[in-house]
């Protein structure tokens, strides 16, 4: 296989993940990385390119969502703090965790991902009481809804916090936005409105990539010639996963990809655990 | 145009930057470095396939860090000059990384218009973090740290 075949597949495989990604709602990364080990790619490059692409992703979504006045960027702000630093111990994490160990990390992060942004949600109870925390941190806002502006109450601040530290460890250890942990530490943990939570995670998640990206460029994880094909193909195929999503129903779609995530989820752990890497 | 419903905007902040328009400058930056970055990388791209398509594929199999030219901004830079297409890529790449870090940058010039200097704090903070990540190794590899 010469570069430019190998390229033209990488590239094929990464719209197929940005566009599975964005359907799902998992993000590119965690289906990509998968893909290239798949591929016989060392899992550093894997990471170090998936990492380059969730950057792209989160960063272009992110665009819209800001302006139609979804997220919080207080919130976002506030939380960054604990996602950058946990990205980068999990960069660190990288460069002294054997291959193996990172690859059996990834299958179970995967699966609690995709279980997590599966399963049903619950309806939440104490979501109009104040939290005096919260209100002297300013992170109460409100949120355009088709009745007009909702406001909404935050709660539990040091717990959201300390989730999203371990949220910035996993991206940086395993090149993945970690989403569904960060809407995991807003929705259920601190309180906040779904659509904020996933909008403000999608704004956040950039920013704690770029604090892993930094590690990763100095080690040499980002190797052009792959990351170009990756970053080029997820983006694109997450922008088409956007359009898809929006024309046709969604929750019989992410039935169908949970199988995929499942089987992926599968290989990632019994490569680590046999060493095939 | 929330900036016309705003007549008598608060003393304590120019009325021209409400938290909507801070949301329009934010959303237009992070667009502008996305299209920027995957522009210079799809360029980069071409040029590296022209060159270098038909030769065999390199091995990703076993990690092999990535060329000492290639892992530092400055590095970058100097590279792309020489128009290397894997420096130009990289280039991109960097340009990728830097959309996070200038949109960090904006909010905490739009924190301290706004007066809310416990924001400032935070976003200094993360902006610190990240500055850390992109040239402590750098740095460090020259004796500077």
């Amino acid at each position: 296989m010469n570069v430019l075949e190998f390229t033209s597949l990488i590239a094929v495989g990464a719209l197929v993940a940005g566009f599975l990604g964005s359907l799902t709602g998992l993000g590119g990364g965690v289906v990509i990385v998968p893909l290239l080990v798949l591929l016989k790619v060392d899992i550093h490059y894997a990471i170090g390119a998936s990492l380059v692409s969730v950057i792209a992703t989160s960063s272009g979504s992110a665009a819209s969502y800001v302006k139609e006045g979804y997220s919080n960027i207080r919130i976002g702000m506030l939380l960054e703090i604990a996602t950058t630093i946990g990205a980068l111990t999990g960069a660190y994490l990288t460069t002294i965790l054997d291959p193996r160990a990172i690859s059996i990390v990834f299958g179970i992060v995967l699966l609690l991902s995709a279980y997590l942004s599966l399963r049903p949600r619950r309806q939440r109870g104490d979501a109009d009481k104040t939290d005096a925390l919260a209100v002297r941190l300013r992170l109460d806002g409100s949120y355009p809804t088709p009745a007009g502006k909702q406001s909404y109450h935050v709660h539990r601040v040091p717990l959201g916090f300390g989730l999203m530290y371990v949220a910035g460890c996993l991206s940086g250890l395993l090149g993945i936005g970690s989403g569904a942990l960060k809407v995991l530490a807003m929705d259920q943990a601190m309180r906040i409105p779904f659509k904020v939570s996933t909008t403000t995670s999608n704004f956040m998640i950039g920013v704690t990539a770029a604090a892993s990206a930094g590690v990763y460029l100095h080690r040499g994880y980002i190797d052009p010639g792959l990351a170009m094909p990756v970053m080029l193909g997820v983006l694109a195929g997450s922008m088409l996963g956007a359009r898809v999503l929006m024309a046709v129903q969604s929750s019989v779609l992410r039935r169908v990809f949970s199988v995929v995530i499942f089987a992926m989820s599968i290989e990632m752990i019994y490569k680590g655990c046999t060493g095939e890497l | 145009m929330a900036e016309l419903s705003n007549q008598k905007p608060p003393e304590d902040r120019p009325p021209n930057w409400n938290d909507e328009r801070i949301d329009r400058v934010i959303g237009n930056l992070l667009r502008i470095g996305v299209i920027a970055s995957a522009v210079v990388v799809f360029t980069g791209g071409v040029l590296f396939l022209a060159r270098e398509g038909r030769q065999s594929n390199p091995d990703f199999h076993t990690f092999r860090a990535e060329s000492e030219a290639l892992r530092s901004p400055g590095a970058i830079l100097r590279e792309t000059g020489a128009w290397n297409s894997r420096a130009l890529i990289m280039l991109g790449l960097l340009l990728l990384i830097a959309t996070p870090v200038a949109r960090v940058m904006f909010s905490i010039f739009a924190f301290a218009l706004q007066r809310d200097y416990l924001y400032v704090l935070f976003t200094v903070i993360v902006l610190a973090v990240l500055l850390y990540s992109l040239f402590s190794g750098y740095l460090s590899d020259n004796g500077m740290l």
